[in-house]
């Protein structure tokens, strides 16, 4: 999203906010973001927990700013542009703040594939390793249940995308929710019932919005095990689910000539990036399977 | 059934009977709509039955042990509620189980927290468990006064707390220490807050208005809504939970909100380690609270009034049901409160153990049904509380302050205490001093009277803890520091639930930090990053370190104390690290040797 097509704004009249962000007025839509004004002045944020497609939960932290006038930095994610706010992105506090909490998940969970997160940690010079070889960490066997997709929490910085996606902001299903309190909390059906045993449907959604790779679709998962995944390889090919008459847009993941995974586009106008487990998983008959 | 998954888990025919006995006899049977599609376990069903969880959780907790696969399913479709996120609040509290015990015995929580630390409850632990007994080791249970804290979790049975049971010392406790057995405070004021304490039966209505009780009510509805407003707006008063925000500003924003449907939430989830000023207020006077927060009710138009109290306070809790229901019987709560035309009904609800839920937001969401999380502010309560509805929430003592401000007016109220910090303060007094109890001061008086009056310190005073927890520690040359909150804001320090706990030359302060840091990494909820992790990395340090960190290890609890300030979604987080920065600073712990 960006700050000109706010998602919930009808094209009507449209009236706007002014605000200043880094000693610079930016004019956004009402009801945009700071986050969305941050984008509109040119201005890159890190996030983990936002999407464009699901509710703002602002829990991760990452994409803090300073406001003029708050005690605490704010959120730009989930804080509404409002007209005259003073905003300043790349102030001492704020790059503090970043810098911690990547250094704080780089310290509990394995970032290793999620290179977006390891660049922004470089940008903040955050340092995991001082906190010492003896630092808590996120410890949990991978959970391999059916050939559909995995689960790997390891890597799982409780940014409540799945449960979003699997819950009222697209599936409605809720087979997912986040169990267990503080450091311990984890993304868990209920009393951790095998996935086949849950309300889960397999629509997937839950793994598209993952942003560590946490959640992995099994194809992508035993390419990566043989050391076989190459996704500067892969060429994307759109297309229009073939199952229904809905008309949800695909992306065609391919490598080697083979399908590894399917999405779809956040932008488009039917899906939202979420699919069905047909769209998501049943391209098997492509091959001939 | 519409799209709601259950399992094939069964409940035993006690978990039906207890799940039961909180939805059925209220509300009959779930009936699901063919055509009904269910938003977030269903968005009517929300506020028609998902607020029912908590309470549900409890009867189940109580009759089985834990929470079983069966009895969560059958709970999960009573109400409606998906079993995923019923687990992920089954599991959010401290007394809930999600495993099967393996025994059918009550459980002992032992109170770990500092006041009690320092009494050694680990003796009273060790001797439990020797005995047999089955220990959990608990978070400060609110009975500071008398270390160390018991709280027994009954199985098949009520909770209860045995020191409870000597009613006749335990209602002496607070007025004899409050007053020095003449009903009056330092400088030979009358106490206020705690006048019926001990002095009234809290199990009679007729006791408490004989005492003056419901003569507020009566001057609140001569005066109107407004005028109830304005006179809480004149009088000064501010929040008595920590945050110390202007009641009367917070009223008025209820009033003027839009909505038929708004709320008074009576906030007694006391959970600040050291405090227990509210659970002796509702013990010894429930009537005072109830009455005061009808009064907010009148004031703010609310109709429904909640007390959410917390799991540990089985005899206040009992006391509440008790007196609400008298209160409704005599006319004083129901849909004509006082032949005044006005609806009002309260109801209490249990905590589970969850110092977050303390937290105004975190404790809508707990008692909706939701895990006990924090949520984004703004929008604040006033508007979007609870079921997203215009919501005062007040903390009890803040509200009793209610029931001479509507007699008496707001300037009378104002010309107590201080400038800055009008009325009277509760204070909970603890630690190593020779009479421990709740006080009852006027703002202004030094924390040097306080202690003396609390008979002084046993043994060479070190330190003071100031607000808790999540407040900090001063030295014994702080003495002169006015008790208000503007000269606690001078001194760098906050009063916040009123606090103070006294620690002599003998204290192992490495043992103290080391517990206050485990005590937030436990509490901490993990919804955000800056608290969930750097509450951990703050314990790991005091860990690594044996409680005394020297060197490097200050920065980098410096650079997590910023980060968890700066960036923390609430209060939890923002004062997390508070505690042990100011050991450090008064060299308690970290002194180079």
């Amino acid at each position: 999203m960006t700050a000109t097509e706010p998602v919930s704004q009808p094209a009507e009249v449209e009236t706007s906010v002014t605000l200043n962000i880094n000693g610079t007025a930016v004019e956004v839509p009402e009801g945009a973001s700071v986050l969305d004004a941050c984008t509109a002045a040119g201005i890159d944020t890190p996030t983990l927990c936002y999407a464009e497609n699901l509710t703002p939960v602002n829990a991760c932290r990452v994409c803090v700013v300073e406001q003029e006038g708050s005690r605490t930095l704010i959120p730009s994610c989930s804080r509404q542009a409002s007209e005259g706010m003073n905003i300043q992105t790349d102030s001492e506090r704020v790059r503090h703040s970043r810098k911690m909490v990547l250094e704080f998940l780089g310290s509990g969970v394995d970032l290793s594939q999620a290179p977006e997160l390891e660049q922004w940690s470089e940008v903040y010079g955050a340092d995991p390793g001082r906190y010492g070889e003896s630092a808590a960490k996120i410890e949990e066997e991978v959970r391999i249940q059916d050939e559909l997709y995995i689960r790997d929490y390891d890597k799982c910085v409780l940014c409540y995308k799945c449960v979003e996606a699997c819950g009222d902001d697209a599936q409605h299903t809720f087979a997912i929710a986040v169990a267990g309190r503080g450091f311990d909390a984890r993304i868990r059906t209920e009393f951790d019932t095998e996935l086949p045993d849950s309300a889960c449907v397999y629509c997937g959604n839950c793994v598209a919005v993952c942003p560590t790779n946490a959640l992995q679709f099994k194809t992508e998962f035993d390419l990566r095990s043989a050391d076989k995944w190459q996704p500067e390889e892969q060429s994307v090919t759109q297309t229009v689910c073939s199952y229904c008459g809905v008309g949800c847009n695909l992306e065609l993941h391919v490598q080697d000539e083979t399908i590894v995974k399917v999405t779809s586009p956040n932008d488009h106008s039917v899906t939202s990036g979420h699919l069905c487990i047909k769209g998501r998983f049943g391209w098997s008959y492509v091959h001939g399977q | 059934m519409a799209d709601l998954h259950f399992g094939d888990d069964k409940p035993s025919d006690i978990e039906r009977e207890a799940v039961d006995s909180v939805v059925i006899d209220t509300l009959g049977p779930a009936v699901v709509h063919e055509h009904e599609r269910l938003v977030r376990g269903g968005t009517e069903r929300r506020n028609e039955r998902r607020h029912l969880l908590l309470p549900v959780l409890h009867a189940l907790q109580r009759a089985a042990g834990w929470i079983s696969p069966g009895g969560l399913n059958y709970a999960s479709e009573q109400l409606q509620v998906p079993p995923a996120e019923a687990y992920g609040v089954a599991t959010f509290y401290e007394m809930f189980r999600s495993t099967d015990p393996g025994h059918s015995d009550d459980v002992v929580h032992v109170c770990v927290d500092a006041a009690c630390q320092i009494a050694d409850s680990q003796a009273v632990i060790d001797q439990l468990e020797a005995e047999g007994r089955h220990v959990h080791r608990s978070p400060c249970l609110g009975q500071c006064e008398r270390p160390t804290a018991l709280f027994i979790q009954g199985r098949g049975r009520p909770d209860r707390v045995e020191a409870d049971s000597n009613l006749e010392q335990f209602t002496a406790v607070p007025q004899a220490s409050a007053s020095g057995g003449d009903g009056t405070m330092a400088k030979g004021e009358p106490l206020r807050l705690l006048k019926r304490v001990g002095v009234v039966d809290p199990s009679s209505i007729e006791s408490y208005i004989a005492a003056g009780g419901y003569q507020s009510l009566a001057a609140a509805i001569a005066r109107g809504p407004e005028g109830v407003v304005s006179e809480v707006s004149d009088s000064g008063l501010m929040g008595r939970g920590g945050a110390a925000f202007p009641t009367g500003f917070k009223w008025k924003a209820v009033a003027e909100a839009a909505g038929d449907i708004k709320h008074v939430v009576v906030n007694a989830d006391e959970s600040e380690p050291g405090t227990f000023k509210d659970r002796v207020l509702i013990e010894n006077d429930p009537f005072s609270v109830i009455e005061a927060a009808t009064i907010a009710g009148y004031a703010t138009g609310a109709t429904k009034g909640w007390i959410y109290i917390r799991g540990e306070y089985p005899l206040a809790t009992e006391r509440l049901r008790t007196a609400i229901e008298q209160a409704r019987s005599a006319g004083y709560l129901g849909d004509d409160v006082a032949s005044s035309g006005f609806s009002f009904d309260m109801e209490v609800r249990r905590g589970a153990g969850a110092y977050i839920c303390g937290e105004e937001t975190a404790l809508f969401n707990s008692l909706e049904g939701f895990r006990g999380e924090p949520r984004q502010k703004p929008p604040f309560p006033t508007t979007n509380g609870l079921f997203d509805q215009p919501t005062a929430i007040n903390n009890p003592e803040t509200l009793v302050n209610v029931l001479d401000i509507v007699v008496d007016g707001g300037a009378a109220y104002k010309a107590i205490g201080t400038e800055g910090s009008a009325g009277t303060k509760l204070f909970c007094v603890s630690g190593h001093l020779a009479k421990p109890g709740v006080y009852e001061l006027a703002f202004g008086a030094t924390l040097g009277e306080l202690i003396d009056m609390a008979g002084g310190p046993i043994g060479e005073l070190r330190a003071i803890m100031l607000g808790g927890a999540a407040g900090s520690f001063v030295g014994a040359d702080q003495l002169d520091m006015p008790l208000s909150f503007e000269g606690a804001r001078e001194a760098g320090v906050s009063l916040g639930s009123g606090v103070v706990m006294a620690f002599n030359d003998t204290v192992d302060f490495g043992a103290v930090f080391t517990r206050l840091a485990e005590f937030f990494r436990n509490e901490s909820c993990g919804q955000c990053v800056p608290c969930r992790i750097g509450t951990v990395r703050q314990h790991e340090v005091l860990l690594n370190s044996g409680g005394n960190p020297v060197n490097g290890q200050s920065e980098l609890l410096a650079d997590i104390d910023l980060a968890m300030k700066d960036a923390s979604i609430c209060g939890l987080g923002h004062t997390a690290a508070t505690a042990v920065r100011s050991g450090i600073a008064l060299g308690l712990i970290g002194a180079q040797s």
